[in-house]
Order: structure tokens, then C-alpha cells, then sequence
């Protein structure tokens, strides 16, 4: 059986959607909504990177790059501004986030 | 090519399902962990598509870093998180709803007939004599040059930002401070004092 592009099209689709369940599912736990949104990218790089090894094009993958840069600035800063909010609340609990009144 | 498939197959087997593990788990230390070995399954599936580079670099910085970041603020934290679990029951019927239409719509996606830009072909093949990271450098160091000191930039503001966020100064800690040091001089560092004969200070 051959692996082509659909197989893992498909892979990653799966992947995005477990990530959007994770998210919705685990409303309450910032720390998993954040790993949740690492599987998204993940799939996402799948993606790229199936696109552009079928392809023949290097853009992908230069792109998946970029995405995998901006996904590890994002953890960090997001786990920072936690701590921050850890230490100020002594909780974490996302509901109670409403400061801005947004 | 036989076992292209059996590799692929293994590999995205433990993917989706170390990945619903980490969405799934009670505990979020058994999350970060399964979210490592989603990333290592994640970097065996770009072996195998012949991006060895990005596979590879997959492991320095998700396993190396952030992972174990994810670790490090999950053991930090004293939070209850059985309490947090509260609730998945009663979004289980909405997040599995939406999870679904999100799915079909993708798989629907999947079945369009794939073309091939015609811009495309400027970018350098990996299929030539190149190896994917040497090509991968060829063109990340020419043509997409201002990408790469854009991603240099995100991430310095990134480590600035976090930094920033995290320091305290704890009252009462005594530090070295290198300008009083510095202008320390016999007049104010030394203090004479007339002594009377057995008395003491």
C-alpha cells in the first residue's frame, strides 16, 4: 500500500481535531488548552511538510519553520503571563480571568 | 515501499493516540508526557517524508524545550486539577459536536484534486542532489532571508517578554551592586573612632 498525500492529510485533519476537541473539553485547564493549541500547530506543520515533500517545494517547510518559531514563543510567553497570574491569584482558574472586563 | 507504510502506520497510530491522552488524562503530567512522545511520533512522520531538518529540529526544540517548560509550570504550580476536570462531562456532547463538523469539513477538504502552482517550481527541489537541510539552508538563508530575521526577532521579543514577566525582586535579598562598589573610597568605607583604654567600643 502505497503512502501518499491524502494519508496524511487525513493524519493531520485527526490531529486538528483532537486539538479543537482538547480545547473545548478541557475549558478549565489553561495548561492543556495550551498543549491542545501545540497538537493544532503540530497538524498544521504535517501539513506543510506533506505539501511540500509532494510537491517538490521547499516553501513548506520554510514555513513550517516559522510556525514551529512562533508556536514555541507563544508557549513561553503564554506560560510566563500563567506564572505571573499564578503568583498574583494563587489559581489558575480561566473563568476567573476577567480583570479587563472585556 | 512496504515499510514506508508499516512506519507510517506505527507512527501515526501513536500519534492520535498519545495525542488524545494528552487532551483526555487526568493527571497534566501524563499530558506533557504524551504530548513528548506525540512530538517524537510527530518527528519519526517528517523522517519519513524526507524532511529530516525540520524532523529533527521537531526534537531540539518541542522535546528539549518547550515540552519540558510545559513540565517544569505543570510541577510548579500547586493547583488542583482533579477540580479543573469538573465540567468535561457536560461539554463532552458540544466539544465532540464540533470536533466532528471541524473533521468532515477537513476530510471533505481532503478530497479536492490537489494542482500545483506555477509559482512554486522557483523554489529549489528537494529532490535533487541537495540534502533536505542543505537545501533547506540555500533557501532559507537567500530567498526567504527576512522570514528568518523576523523569526529571530519573534523569538528574542519572546525571551525579553517572558523574562520580563516572570522577575521579582524579593525585598531583603542583598545583591551586588557594582556602581557603590565602585565608588567606595577611604572616607566613607572607613570610619576612626578614638578608642578610650579599657572600655571598648
Amino acid at each position: 500500500m502505497v503512502i501518499g498525500l491524502a494519508h496524511y492529510l487525513t493524519l493531520a485533519a485527526i490531529l486538528f481535531t483532537i486539538g479543537v476537541a482538547g480545547i473545548i473539553l478541557n475549558h478549565k485547564n489553561i495548561i492543556v488548552i495550551l498543549m491542545s493549541v501545540e497538537l493544532i500547530l503540530l497538524a498544521v506543520n504535517i501539513n506543510l511538510v506533506a505539501f511540500s515533500t509532494h510537491a517538490g517545494d521547499l516553501t513548506g517547510q520554510v514555513f513550517a519553520l516559522l510556525v514551529l518559531t512562533v508556536a514555541a514563543a507563544e508557549s513561553a510567553i503564554g506560560l510566563a503571563i500563567l506564572v505571573a497570574y499564578y503568583r498574583n491569584r494563587g489559581s489558575i482558574a480561566v473563568e476567573d480571568i476577567n480583570a479587563l472586563k472585556g | 515501499m512496504q515499510a514506508d507504510a508499516i512506519f507510517f502506520w506505527l507512527f501515526s497510530g501513536a500519534l492520535i493516540v498519545s495525542a488524545l491522552i494528552v487532551i483526555l488524562a487526568r493527571n497534566p503530567v501524563h499530558s506533557v508526557l504524551f504530548l513528548i512522545l506525540a512530538f517524537v511520533n510527530a518527528a519519526g512522520l517528517f523522517l519519513l517524508m524526507g524532511a529530516e531538518f525540520l524532523g529533527m529540529i521537531l526534537i531540539v526544540v518541542y522535546v528539549g524545550a518547550v515540552a519540558v517548560l510545559f513540565l517544569f509550570v505543570v510541577m510548579m504550580l500547586d493547583v488542583d486539577f482533579a477540580e479543573m476536570k469538573q465540567g468535561f462531562v457536560r461539554y463532552l456532547p458540544i466539544g465532540g459536536l464540533i470536533a466532528l463538523v471541524v473533521a468532515a469539513e477537513l476530510v471533505y477538504a481532503i478530497g479536492y484534486e490537489w494542482m500545483r502552482s506555477p509559482a512554486a517550481a522557483a523554489a529549489a527541489s528537494p529532490s535533487g542532489t541537495l540534502s533536505n537541510t542543505a537545501a533547506l539552508g540555500r533557501v532559507l538563508y537567500t530567498q526567504y532571508f527576512y522570514f528568518f530575521q523576523a523569526a529571530g526577532m519573534i523569538l528574542l521579543t519572546a525571551m525579553v517578554g517572558a523574562i520580563v514577566l516572570t522577575l521579582r525582586h524579593k525585598k531583603g535579598v542583598r545583591r551586588q551592586r557594582v556602581a557603590d562598589q565602585v565608588a567606595r573610597n577611604p572616607a566613607s568605607a572607613i570610619e576612626l573612632r578614638k578608642v578610650p583604654s579599657r572600655a571598648g567600643l
